[in-house]
C-alpha cells in the first residue's frame, strides 16, 4: 500500500504492506539507518523513535498505526532544542561505548525530558528501563540526562 | 601531561557519529542486488537427519537458492575449527568432533544450522524455510554439565563418553602434601552459571563476490577480521587470503562473542558466488540467544588448605567445563590456560593442582565471554578465601592481606610470573572508600529496619595481553598473539595509524590517537585510526582479553619510535647536521644545544619531497610498521567491595555501595577506563544477580528472549566509588596492564560474598534472584520466622 510519512519534517512516499514495522520502513525503504534493530519485540529499546514527540518502539509500530503522526529519528533529533542539549550532554559525559543502543537511549531521554523537565533518579530509571545497554553505560546515561535537564550545565567535571 | 596526551581525559573522537545515528554497523551496509539469507535451524537438541527435501522451498516466491550441508561439502568447504589444541593428562589430543557450517547427517543443539534459504526478501526466505521438509530421527539429549560423561547419549562419534579432554595443571604431589599438613581445609562446590553474551548488535554478515576480479568481500560483526579471514581461507577454504577481504566496521559490542568464526558468515560469503549476488544475513534476537557462543558453565569442587596461622598452604580444584555441542574457535583455551593459571589469585600459595574435564553436551557452543576463564578462576578463589576467613573467624580483609603476594616478580605454581603489583595498597584504599570500619553500624541500622546487610570482598587478578607467541604456541595456541601497527605520516604532517586491534566500544580512535599526539607532539585531530579492514591493515590479531592497550598500543609505540628515528635522519639532512646531534622534543626535530629546529610537519614534507637528500642515501617517505610480541602477560589486579541489603520478605537484593580500586598500570584515558569498569561491573552484577541461560532436559533453551533472560538495567546498579592505584607494567613499553574485563571478573564473587555474609550461610548460587535469595533466607531463619 502507498503511504505518505512525515519523517524528520520531510514527506516520504513509500509503498509497503500495512503491517510493516516503522523500523524497517525507516532503515530499508527510506535509508535512515540510525535507528537500530535489537530484538524486534519491544524488549530492548534500540529502535526507539518519536511519534508526535512520544517515544515508541519502531519495531512493533506498524506503518498503518503511525497514521499522519510526525516521526522523528536520531538523525534529526539534534535539530530540536532538547535533542541538541541531550546529545551534547552525551558527549560531555562520554556515555557512549559501542554506540549501538545509543540512538534509542537518546530518543528515550529526549522524550523523558520533554515530558518531565527535572526528572529524579527514579523517574530516569522508570523512563529508561526499556532501553538495554550491554556495555553498561547506565551511570553515565543518568548523569547525562541530569546534565541535560540543567540545560547542559554541570556540577562536576563529568567524571 | 598535554591536553590530549597520555593520561588526559579526552572525550572520545568517535562519539559524534554515534550520538547522531551516523555509526556504520554491518546491517547498515547494503549492496546493489543483494539477496537475503535465512537459516533453517534445528528445533531438536539432538537428532539424526534422515533426509532434507528442499524441493518445495525452491519453488516458493522470491527464492534464489536453497543450500544444505551437502552443497558445502560438494564445494569442498571445510568445517569450522577450534584454534587451540589441548592435550589430556595422558598426552592424547582433545577429541574434536566435526563442525560443519551446515549440518551433515546430524544436529547437535537447538539452533544448529540445517539449511539456508536465499531469497529476494527476508520474509520470502523465512516463508520458504518453512517449506523445507526435514525428516529427523530425534535422539535423547544431554544438557547437564555434571551428567555429560555419565549418560549413554553420545554427542560426537569421536568421544563415546562426551569427554573433550581431561586436562590438568600444577603439581599434584606437592598439593596433596600441603593438604596433609594443613590445620584446616575449606571446601566449596560452585556452579559458574551459563551466560548469553547479548551484544545489542546482533551478529550480521554481508558476503559479496566480484566475478571480474575473483575477489570476495565479507562485511561481518567481528572483533578480529584478520583471524576470520585466516580461518575462512586456510581452514574453511572459501578463497585464498589475497582474494578475500574481511571488513568489520563499527561493531555494536562483542564481549568475546564476536571473536569466533561462525557458520552464518561462512555460508553468506560462500553463497555470494553461488548465487552471483551479494548475500546478507542479520540475526534476530532469538537466533542470537540460540547460536551466539555462550559463556562460563563450570561446575567446580575446590578445596583450600590453611595452616594454624591462617596462611594458605595449597589449593586443589576440579572443574567440569561444558563446551556445548561443538568446539568453538577458542573454546578449549578458556577453561584451561585462561583459567587454571589464575588460580593463585593475589595470594602466595605454594602448591596448586587443578583438573579440568571438558565435556560435550547438546547445547550451544561455549567460548570466551568477557573475562574468559579468569572470572571463573576468580570466583573459585575469592569464594574459597572468603569462606576460609569465615570458618577461621578472621576478618576477610585481613585474611586476604595476610596471604597477599608482596614480593615481585612472583612465580606462581601455575605458570604465571606476576611482574608487579601492590595488593595491600589497593586493599587499603578500598577499605577507606568503602568506609569499612563503619560497616557494623550500617548492618545494625539495617537490622533495625528488618533488613539483612552484608559485605563482600573480591581481590581479583587477571592476566591480559595473552602472550608471548612462543609461549602460547607451546601451550597449544594455533596462532601468535602479537599485534601489528603501521604509522603513515602524510606529507602535510597528519598521521594515519593502521592497527590490527579492533574497536567495538573501547574508544581506540581516541586512546590510540592520544598516544600518537603524545609521542609526535601533533594535535589529536591530525591523527586518524584505521582498523577493521583486511585490505587496509596488513595483519592483526584483533581485540579481546584486554590486549589492545598492552599489545596493540605497544606495537604503535614501536612504529612511532621508528618514525621518529627516520625523521631524525631527514632532519639531519635538512639542518645539515649529523644525525647523532638531532633530538626530537615537544614535536620538533632540532640540533641539540641550539635553537635550530624543524616542526614535525616540516620534516614530514621534506621526507616526501626528498629535495634535501639523495634517494640513494635515504629512502624518501615517512611510513613505518611494527610487530610487537610481548614478553609476558600483564596482571591488572584490584579490590572490589560490594555492600548489599536484602529484604527478607521479598528476597530482593539491593546493592547499596560498590567500591572498586583497580591497578591497571599506566592509564591512557581515565574517562574511558572508568567507563570500561562500569560496564564490566554491570556484566558481573548481571551474572551474580540476574542472568542465567537455562536449558530444559530435552535441550530447549527456555531463556531465549529478553523476557526470560534478565539483563542488567540502570535500576540494578548502584553508583560506583572508583579508585585507582598504579604500578606500571614492566613487560611493555607503555606500562599498560588493561582494564576491559576487570569489572566482570571482580564482581560476581564480591556480590555473592556480600549476600552470603548477609544470609549467614553459604548456600546460594548464581544468579541470586529474589526467589533464590528468599528461599535462602528461609533456610537461615526457621526460628525467626515463627
Amino acid at each position: 500500500m502507498a503511504y505518505s510519512l512525515n519523517v524528520n519534517g520531510r514527506i516520504h512516499s513509500v509503498d509497503v504492506d500495512a503491517d510493516t514495522p516503522l523500523l524497517w520502513v525507516l532503515r530499508d525503504v527510506i535509508g535512515l539507518t540510525g535507528t537500530k534493530f535489537g530484538c524486534g519485540v519491544a524488549q530492548c529499546g534500540a529502535c526507539t523513535i518519536h511519534l508526535d514527540g512520544h517515544a515508541v518502539r519502531s519495531c512493533v509500530t506498524t506503518i498503518e498505526s503511525a497514521g499522519s503522526s510526525a516521526i522523528m529519528t536520531i538523525e534529526a533529533i539534534g535539530s530540536t532544542p532538547k535533542g541538541s542539549v541531550v546529545q551534547r550532554a552525551w558527549l560531555e559525559e562520554e556515555v557512549v561505548q559501542c554506540g549501538y543502543c545509543q540512538s534509542g537511549q537518546i530518543m528515550s531521554a529526549v522524550a523523558l525530558l520533554n515530558a518531565n523537565a527535572m526528572p529524579s533518579d527514579g523517574d530516569i530509571d522508570d523512563a529508561m528501563s526499556g532501553n538495554i545497554c550491554r556495555c553498561g553505560t547506565y551511570p553515565r546515561i543518568r548523569a547525562a540526562i541530569k546534565k541535560a535537564a540543567r540545560g547542559g550545565s554541570n556540577t562536576g567535571n563529568g567524571g | 601531561m598535554s591536553a590530549t596526551g597520555i593520561g588526559a581525559p579526552v572525550r572520545r573522537k568517535e562519539d559524534q557519529r554515534f550520538v547522531t545515528g551516523q555509526g556504520r554497523y554491518v546491517d547498515d551496509f547494503n549492496r546493489p542486488g543483494q539477496a537475503y539469507a535465512y537459516f533453517l535451524r534445528s528445533p531438536h537438541a539432538h537428532a539424526t537427519i534422515r533426509s532434507i527435501d528442499t524441493g518445495p522451498a525452491r519453488t516458493m516466491p522470491g527464492v534464489v537458492a536453497v543450500f544444505t550441508g551437502d552443497d558445502l561439502a560438494a564445494d569442498k568447504i571445510g568445517g569450522l575449527i577450534c584454534g587451540w589444541m589441548i592435550h589430556s593428562k595422558d598426552g592424547s589430543p582433545m577429541k574434536a568432533g566435526p563442525h560443519p557450517a551446515l549440518a551433515q547427517g546430524k544436529v547437535r543443539y537447538v539452533g544448529d544450522h540445517v539449511a539456508v534459504v536465499i531469497a529476494e526478501t527476508l520474509a520470502q526466505a523465512k516463508d520458504a524455510a518453512e517449506a523445507i521438509e526435514v525428516d529427523y530421527d530425534v535422539l535423547p539429549a544431554v544438557v547437564n554439565t555434571s551428567e555429560a560423561t555419565k549418560t549413554p547419549v553420545q554427542v560426537h562419534e569421536v568421544s563415546p563418553d562426551n569427554s573433550v579432554f581431561n586436562w590438568h595443571l600444577g603439581n599434584k604431589d606437592e598439593t596433596e602434601a600441603a593438604f596433609a599438613r594443613a590445620k584446616h581445609v575449606t571446601k566449596i562446590d560452585l556452579v559458574n552459571n551459563r551466560l548469553v553474551p547479548n551484544a545489542l548488535e546482533p551478529r550480521a554478515a554481508l558476503g559479496e563476490y566480484d566475478f571480474g576480479t575473483d575477489n570476495y568481500t565479507l562485511y561481518t560483526t567481528s572483533q578480529n577480521p584478520h583471524v576470520a579471514r585466516l580461518v575462512l581461507s586456510a581452514f574453511v577454504g572459501i578463497a585464498p587470503e589475497n582474494k578475500l577481504r574481511v571488513i568489520a566496521p563499527d561493531v555494536g559490542g562483542g564481549f568475546g562473542s564476536k571473536i569466533f568464526i561462525y557458520a552464518e558468515e561462512t555460508v553468506c560469503v560462500w553463497a555470494a558466488k553461488k548465487v552471483k549476488r551479494p548475500v546478507k544475513w542479520t540475526a534476530d534476537r532469538s537466533e542470537a540467544f540460540l547460536s551466539d557462543a555462550h559463556g562460563r558453565d563450570h561446575v567446580t569442587h575446590a578445596e583450600m588448605a590453611t595452616d594454624e596461622n591462617g596462611k594458605i598452604l595449597g589449593l586443589r580444584v576440579h572443574t567440569i567445563a561444558n563446551l556445548g555441542a561443538y568446539l568453538s574457535t577458542f573454546s578449549s583455551s578458556v577453561p584451561t590456560y585462561l583459567y587454571a593459571p589464575l588460580l593463585s589469585g593475589q595470594y602466595d600459595i605454594p602448591a596448586i593442582y587443578c583438573e579440568v574435564d571438558a565435556v560435550y553436551t547438546n547445547t550451544a557452543p561455549v567460548d570466551a565471554y568477557r573475562g574468559a576463564g579468569r572470572p571463573e578462576a576468580t570466583f573459585v578463589v575469592e569464594r574459597l578465601v572468603e569462606r576460609a576467613a569465615r570458618e577461621l573467624g578472621q576478618d576477610p580483609a585481613e585474611f586476604r592481606r595476610k596471604n597477599y603476594i608482596t614480593q615481585f616478580p612472583h612465580q606462581t605454581p601455575v605458570i604465571m610470573t606476576y611482574d608487579t603489583g601492590d595488593y595491600g595498597a589497593s586493599l587499603d584504599k578500598a577499605l577507606e572508600l568503602a568506609d569499612y570500619k563503619n560497616f557494623g553500624a550500617r548492618k545494625q541500622e539495617s537490622a533495625r529496619r528488618g533488613k539483612l546487610r552484608g559485605i563482600g570482598f573480591s581481590s581479583y587478578i587477571e592476566a591480559c595481553g595473552i602472550a608471548p607467541s612462543q609461549a602460547v604456541g607451546s601451550l597449544g595456541a594455533g596462532v601468535g598473539l602479537w599485534e601489528s601497527a603501521e604509522v603513515r605520516v602524510n606529507p602535510t604532517g597528519s598521521v594515519e595509524v593502521l592497527t590490527g586491534s579492533h574497536s567495538h566500544g573501547q574508544g581506540h580512535e581516541t586512546t590510540f590517537a592520544q598516544l600518537v599526539s603524545d609521542r609526535l607532539g601533533i594535535p589529536i585531530d591530525q591523527v586518524s585510526i584505521v582498523h577493521g579492514d583486511t585490505d587496509k591493515v596488513q595483519f592483526g590479531m584483533g581485540t579481546y582479553g584486554s590486549r589492545s592497550g598492552a599489545v596493540g598500543m605497544s606495537a604503535i609505540a614501536k612504529a612511532l619510535d621508528k618514525v621518529i628515528a627516520k625523521g631524525k635522519k631527514v632532519a639531519a639532512h635538512v639542518l645539515e647536521a649529523s644525525e647523532g646531534d638531532i633530538e626530537f622534543k615537544d614535536g620538533k626535530f632540532g640540533i641539540a644545544g641550539t635553537d635550530r629546529t624543524l616542526g614535525f610537519g616540516d620534516v614530514a614534507l621534506q621526507a616526501y619531497i626528498a629535495h634535501k637528500f639523495s634517494g640513494q642515501d635515504l629512502e624518501p617517505g615517512l611510513k613505518e610498521g611494527a610487530f610487537y610480541d610481548p614478553t609476558n602477560f600483564t596482571f591488572p589486579a584490584g579490590v572490589h567491595i560490594c555492600e548489599v541489603e536484602i529484604d527478607p520478605d521479598t528476597g530482593v537484593t539491593k546493592i547499596e555501595r560498590w567500591t572498586a580500586v583497580d591497578d591497571f598500570g599506566v592509564i591512557i584515558n581515565p574517562m574511558i577506563v572508568e567507563g570500561q569498569v562500569h560496564g564490566g561491573i554491570a556484566q558481573g552484577v548481571g551474572q551474580a544477580l540476574l542472568e542465567g541461560a537455562v536449558y530444559d532436559q530435552s535441550g530447549q533453551l527456555v531463556t531465549a528472549s529478553f523476557n526470560d533472560y534478565c539483563m542488567p538495567r540502570a535500576m540494578d546498579l548502584p553508583s560506583f566509588q572508583i579508585g585507582m592505584t598504579v604500578t606500571p607494567c614492566t613487560s611493555n613499553p607503555l606500562g599498560i596492564k588493561g582494564c576491559g574485563e576487570a569489572g566482570a571478573i571482580a564482581a560476581p564473587p564480591a556480590v555473592i560474598n556480600a549476600i552470603t555474609d548477609a544470609l549467614g550461610h553459604e548456600d546460594i548460587a548464581m544468579p541470586a534472584t529474589p526467589q533464590a535469595v528468599w528461599r535462602a533466607v528461609q533456610k537461615r531463619m526457621p526460628v525467626a520466622a515463627e
